[in-house]
Parts: structure tokens; C-alpha cells; sequence
């Protein structure tokens, strides 16, 4: 069932900071929709990101990434206020190669959170969901940041 | 372009990450000798790679990346490969936070049978005793 974030103010302003960070910007990742518990973003298709080069492949670093910031991106659509998540660990399983020149989807859902610890699983997709090309799971660890931090946001 | 990715140095490893690997190139990522002989991996500072600004740390997605990235490369150096090697699973823990530092790593074969390698991966910055983080992948060898 579709929510919507617990605090559409919060995560407003909370979410242009995490999709402006340097990595996210290198990638070109792209914030396509927030829910209560779920993220989905884009990743649009470029040459460099590719891993293999004769079959214009993506890397699987790339799928990584997606995954681990859209994991982390679904747990503040269940905040009201900032705090630092830190990924413990993160496995993924490459179900099938990915596409040339097709956006790579990523929708991730924070299915638990508990006082320290937030568990996330994702799916990377690119034309059809129900032939995912790539399954997270992950964990992170949360920790309340400084105030001058929490200020500046 | 050669469809071929017989390595028989460190250094044409070194070259092959610059050249042929598009998003080894675009995190910097090179190979340099250990040692023991064996490749040890660099990837160096550089502010693209930031995820978190405030503290400042390395994304976590660029080390887990970086990692993937040796073990494909480890394999191709070791010639349990002659094709690019593809991962099958990748599981990463992330133990300290990345500084805005040079980070290395170096691999482990584990176990190689004829059509799957386990791989073990290690990324540390200043003490190899410290990684910052540890990951394990299967890849499934053309």
C-alpha cells in the first residue's frame, strides 16, 4: 500500500543533500519517486560506466552504488529529522546483465527500523521490474550527528 | 578492440585499467606491484568520490566499486580468466569510515574451479591491518 513519507517537509529538505553528493552527481543519479518506507531512482545510461567494454556493459560497481544509495535513501523517508546512516554491509546478486543505453531503476524499501539499525533490500531494474538485473539487501547503522552538522542542512 | 584480456604484467594491468575499463578510468582506479609480488590496487584521492560531505567520507558504493573492480582484475592477472569475469554475488562489510585519503586493496583466490571463482577483497589507507572495509564475490569465468 502506497504512504506517503512521514515527514514530506523533512525528507524535502533532506533529499536534495543526499542526491547532491559528489559520487551522486559523478553517476548522474536521479530522484524519481519517494514513498513511505520506498525511494526510486534513475541512473540514466553513460559510456563511463561502463565495465565492459565490448558489450557495453555496465559496471557492476555502478549497480552498487545505485543500490547502496537508494538503500540508504529509503530509511529517511521513515525520519523526521537528520541523522547519519552508515552501511554495515551490503550483498547483491547480479540476476542478469545489464542493457546498453536503457536507464537503470532502483527501488528500495526499508522494510524494518529499529532504534539503531535499519535493514533495506532493493531491486535494480531497467525496462521491466519483474526482470530485475540486480537484488541488495543491506544493513546500516544509525548515529545522531553533531548539531552544527544538523544546522547546516 | 581486442577481444582478448591476456595481462602478462602488473603493469599492463595498470594500463588496461586506464584504458579499456571506462569506470576504472572515471574513479581513478590503478595497479600497482606488492611485495609479495602480487598486484596491491590504488584508488586515489579524489573529490568525485565523496559521498557524505559533512564528514568527509568516501561513498560507499565507490569502495564496494573499487573492490569489485580489483577482484575482476586479480583474476585476469592471475589467468584463471581470459575472458572478463563476471560477478555472479558481491558482499561487502564496511568496517571504518573512508577518509578523503588514497584507499588500496588486494585479493585472494580462494577457491577456482573450472567455471567459478571465490574471491575475497581487502581496502585499507594508511594500516593494512585496519581495512576500512572487507568483501567476498563470486564470478562465474567465461
Amino acid at each position: 500500500m502506497w504512504l506517503p513519507v512521514s515527514d514530506p517537509e523533512f525528507f524535502a529538505r533532506v533529499s536534495p543533500w543526499f542526491m547532491a553528493m559528489p559520487h551522486s552527481r559523478t553517476l548522474g543519479l536521479q530522484l524519481l519517486a519517494a514513498s513511505r518506507r520506498k525511494v526510486v531512482m534513475g541512473l540514466p545510461f553513460r559510456e563511463e560506466l561502463i565495465g565492459n567494454p565490448l558489450k557495453r556493459i555496465l559496471h557492476g560497481g555502478v549497480v552498487t552504488s545505485l543500490i547502496d544509495t537508494c538503500s540508504a535513501a529509503s530509511i529517511y523517508t521513515l525520519l523526521d529529522a537528520v541523522e547519519a546512516v552508515a552501511t554495515l554491509d551490503l550483498r547483491i546478486d547480479y540476476l542478469r546483465p545489464a542493457s546498453p543505453d536503457a536507464t537503470l531503476y532502483c527501488e528500495a524499501e526499508c522494510y524494518r527500523l529499529t532504534d539503531n539499525i535499519a535493514f533495506t533490500r532493493a531491486t535494480a531494474y531497467q525496462d521491466d521490474p519483474a526482470r530485475p538485473i540486480a537484488h541488495g539487501v543491506a544493513t546500516f547503522a544509525r548515529s545522531p550527528v553533531p548539531a552544527a552538522v544538523a544546522g547546516a542542512l | 578492440m581486442s577481444p582478448h584480456w591476456q595481462v602478462n604484467s602488473i603493469a599492463e594491468l595498470d594500463l588496461l585499467l586506464q584504458t579499456r575499463i571506462p569506470y576504472a578510468a572515471l574513479l581513478g582506479i590503478r595497479a600497482h606491484a606488492g611485495d609479495d609480488g602480487e598486484p596491491l590496487f590504488l584508488l586515489p584521492y579524489q573529490e568525485a568520490n565523496i559521498g557524505n560531505v559533512q564528514l568527509p567520507a568516501l561513498h560507499g558504493g565507490v569502495i564496494g566499486g573499487f573492490l569489485e573492480n580489483s577482484a575482476v582484475m586479480h583474476l585476469l592477472w592471475a589467468r584463471e580468466a581470459s575472458e572478463l569475469p563476471k560477478v555472479v554475488d558481491f558482499s561487502i562489510d564496511y568496517l571504518r569510515s573512508g577518509r578523503p585519503q588514497d584507499t588500496w586493496a588486494r585479493c585472494e583466490i580462494v577457491r577456482q574451479g573450472k567455471r567459478i571463482a571465490n574471491v575475497l577483497m581487502s581496502a585499507w589507507q594508511d594500516d593494512p591491518a585496519r581495512p576500512i572495509a572487507q568483501a567476498r564475490a563470486h564470478f562465474l569465468l567465461a
